[in-house]
């Protein structure tokens, strides 16, 4: 893998690679090794055009408890549109010979057209609506720990699809493994063509309960602009497509609850949810560290060292 | 007064309805003879093309030469210089410069500086409204005494419906069409691609053709109350082009055109985030493009545009999202007009009233777009089997923005003829 700019990138071989050597790198982190020499002399650049705090800290601590040297970098677009464009300040960066470029920007695509321009390898942390390959590969991983593996497995997300970059990621890399992909949400959320993007829209809470064996429920982005126009208010959202209490008792027993937060408490779902059992968020925190631990040694080329230090 | 005698061309007029080999003679500026075998003591100089095809010049009527005001995208002279390069010897510019083309200074400023470098006619579009603003009409009568042949607002059409009525019973009485881009913006806002399969999988907002077919019903609606000849520019979708098709037979004054890029290219074009492919309306999915090419075929559509839309590189390589809309068309229209006569939806003749006949008629010129002795000698002559790649250096506008760089393209312009002169040729 030269570059992983979409779940596209991933192939089953590859992925299950990275699981395995991701249950390594955790029993590890478990015994509280927190230091690997795998990416010394290997610089890291975490390029953030768009606020972060989970994904940027996760990459950086990923690169730093494998040693190598991580810069942060975050910049507003605004800021960049006053003076420098994208592959310019790219470019720039690639001249102070990093390794990897992790790179978080608004707009679908900007790491496609940054690649040409560099010789570094380039991890999508999220652009705009399109892909976030880091969360699909942690959202598999979490998936496939729990089951065994996520073939067969039917799996619904509920939220804002259509402007969801980690539903998109999430269906390409699930259906892959072999699992059935839903959405579930405000029918002003959902793609015009869910059969694009890999999955099918389910109509009702009760056809979500009825299907899923896994739930990945989505942060309702208020933030964003035409959040307003697409929901009438936060109140009949929880109500209408939340998961609470009672909906979380009539899931089947086995069913299983994911989120890539931060969540909204008592919007996409309540305290209950939280607290359940059923909840994997909490994990998928660590899983990620350890998935974007692997994912900064294969694209350095290290994951045999990898492999041999967390033995 | 010069005399030229082109010899052994396969001649097509389509406003005489001829189709046959034929010698035509121009003396000076105008076309003087079309016959069989004219001897070449008649002239002073004889061009011999045979093998190759001769028609009256191509008119576009949708362009943007970005003069004045952005003369780092393109200006009159290469602008020009592309055009009668694509085979064009008279082009239709709209009225988005900077200061925008809403008042008689400007619309002089452009034919007068077109004239000065003297390679095609340039047919200014004035504005619709002040600024482009959709709010006060702009000095149609005067602009239209300076010599505008159409107003429109470019992509701007005023939201205002009762603007737009204005502006068309205006424009009624002084005998022009309005240009509409027809477009209901508060549907397709924020887009940047066809609302299709691709936009879904992709992420990036999309732009529904409902748009296109709401705002082309709501104008076509108001032309219809008014009595206005209305011309809907670069139709890209296969509902406008049945709400025109229903308009046509129910007698209303419609015309439209469409975009080579719009029949030859889907909204996959775009999947690699090329910036060179992002234009306004978007590449849309097979079915409309076959749509467009049928509408050409039964004659819904009147004219092929090329929608001319310089952007330099810098103002391109960036995100998509942040890639300002359009590309430039003046020298890939013929080749790909062609590939319409290759693939059978099209005969030469079709094609050449789409490109030259049709558009002279829509913007009401008669010594143009014919070869009738007396006429203006505009004349393109072609090889519709010449290959050639259309490389960086071939391109002689400003901008380099198309998808069609490195394609490999049939049909070459080897003469263009402006006003009895030779402003363009290959051989």
């Amino acid at each position: 893998m030269e570059h992983l700019l979409s779940a596209e990138d991933i192939t089953v071989e590859t992925f299950n690679e990275i699981y395995e050597t991701a249950q390594k790198v955790k029993g590890a982190l478990r015994e509280g090794r927190k230091k690997f020499s795998v990416l010394r002399g290997k610089c890291v650049v975490n390029l953030f055009f768009e606020p972060s705090t989970r994904t940027r800290s996760s990459f950086e601590k990923a690169g730093k408890f494998l040693s190598a040297d991580v810069i942060n970098i975050s910049t507003s677009t605004s800021s960049v549109k006053k003076g420098e464009s994208l592959v310019d300040t790219l470019k720039n960066l690639d001249m102070m010979h990093p390794d990897v470029i992790v790179l978080r920007h608004p707009c679908e695509g900007a790491p496609h057209t940054a690649r040409p321009f560099v010789k570094a390898a380039i991890v999508n942390a999220g652009d705009g609506r399109h892909q976030h390959p880091t969360q699909a590969l942690l959202d598999a991983v979490t998936l496939k720990e729990h089951f065994g593996s996520p073939e067969g497995k039917r799996i619904t997300i509920v939220g804002d699809i259509a402007n969801s970059r980690v539903a998109r990621s999430d269906a390409i890399l699930l259906r892959k493994l072999g699992a059935e992909v839903f959405a579930y949400g405000p029918s002003t959320m959902m793609p015009r063509y869910p059969e694009a993007m890999g999955i099918k829209v389910l109509k009702s809470f009760e056809e979500v309960i009825e299907v899923s064996d896994a739930v990945i429920l989505l942060r309702i982005q208020l933030e964003r602009q035409n959040a307003k126009k697409t929901f009438p208010s936060v109140r009949e959202y929880a109500e209408l497509f939340g998961l609470n209490r009672n909906r979380l008792k009539q899931l089947k027993p086995e069913t299983v609850i994911l989120h890539p937060g931060p969540f909204n408490r008592g919007v996409e779902l309540t305290n209950d949810v939280v607290v359940s059992e059923r909840t994997l968020i909490f994990g998928q925190v660590e899983t990620g560290l350890a998935v974007r631990m692997v994912v900064l040694s294969l694209l350095c080329e290290r994951l045999e060292k990898l492999k041999e230090e967390v033995q | 007064m010069t005399r030229l005698l082109f010899k052994g061309a396969r001649v097509i007029d389509p406003s005489q309805e001829i189709d046959e080999k034929l010698d035509v003679l121009v003396e000076g500026e105008r076309i003087s003879k079309l016959e069989e075998n004219i001897s070449s003591v008649e002239a002073e100089r004889v061009i011999d093309v045979s093998g190759l095809i001769l028609t009256p010049g191509f008119i576009d009527l949708h362009s943007h030469l970005r003069d004045p005001g952005q003369e780092w995208k393109e200006d009159i002279e290469t602008g020009t210089h592309a055009a009668v390069a694509g085979g064009f010897t008279s082009v239709c510019c709209m009225a988005n410069t900077d200061p925008v083309n809403d008042n008689p200074t400007v619309t002089r400023y452009i034919i007068e500086k077109a004239e000065k470098v003297g390679l095609c006619d340039v047919f200014p579009i004035g504005a619709i409204t002040k600024g482009l603003k959709g709010e006060e009409l702009a000095e149609i009568g005067l602009m239209v005494k300076a010599g505008i042949v159409a107003i429109s607002d470019d992509g701007e059409t005023p939201k205002d419906s009762k603007v737009l009525r204005n502006a068309m019973d205006y424009a009624r009485s002084l005998g022009i069409p309005v240009f509409t881009h027809s477009e209901d913006k508060t549907l397709s806002a924020g887009g940047h691609m066809n609302e299709g399969p691709l936009s879904s999988l992709l992420g990036i907002p999309g732009m529904p053709p409902e748009a296109e077919d709401i705002g082309t019903m709501r104008d076509i609606l108001v032309a219809k109350l008014t009595g206005a000849h209305i011309h809907v520019c670069h139709v890209s979708s296969k509902g406008a082009l049945q709400i025109i098709e229903a308009a046509k037979r129910e007698g209303v004054r419609v015309t439209c055109e469409i975009t080579p890029h719009h029949f030859t290219l889907t909204e996959e074009a775009v999947k690699e985030f090329n910036t060179n492919a992002k234009m306004c309306p978007p590449l849309r999915t097979g079915d409309h493009v076959e749509a467009c090419r049928n509408a050409l075929k039964t004659g819904v559509a009147d004219a092929i545009a090329t929608d001319h839309a310089p952007h330099t590189e810098d103002e391109k390589l960036v995100e998509f999202c942040q890639a300002p809309f359009g590309i430039i068309g003046f020298q890939t229209a013929l080749s790909l007009s062609l590939n319409l006569v290759r693939e059978g939806y099209l005969t030469l003749n079709q094609m050449v009233e789409k490109l030259s006949t049709n558009p002279a008629k829509i913007i009401g010129k008669s010594d143009i777009g014919t070869l009738k002795p007396g006429a203006r000698a505009n004349i393109t002559v072609f090889d519709p089997e010449e290959e050639f790649t259309l490389t960086e250096d071939l391109i002689k506008s400003k901008s380099r923005n198309t998808p069609f760089l490195n394609w490999k393209l049939k049909g070459m312009v080897k003469f263009t003829l402006h006003n009895g002169r030779i402003v363009y040729k290959t051989v």
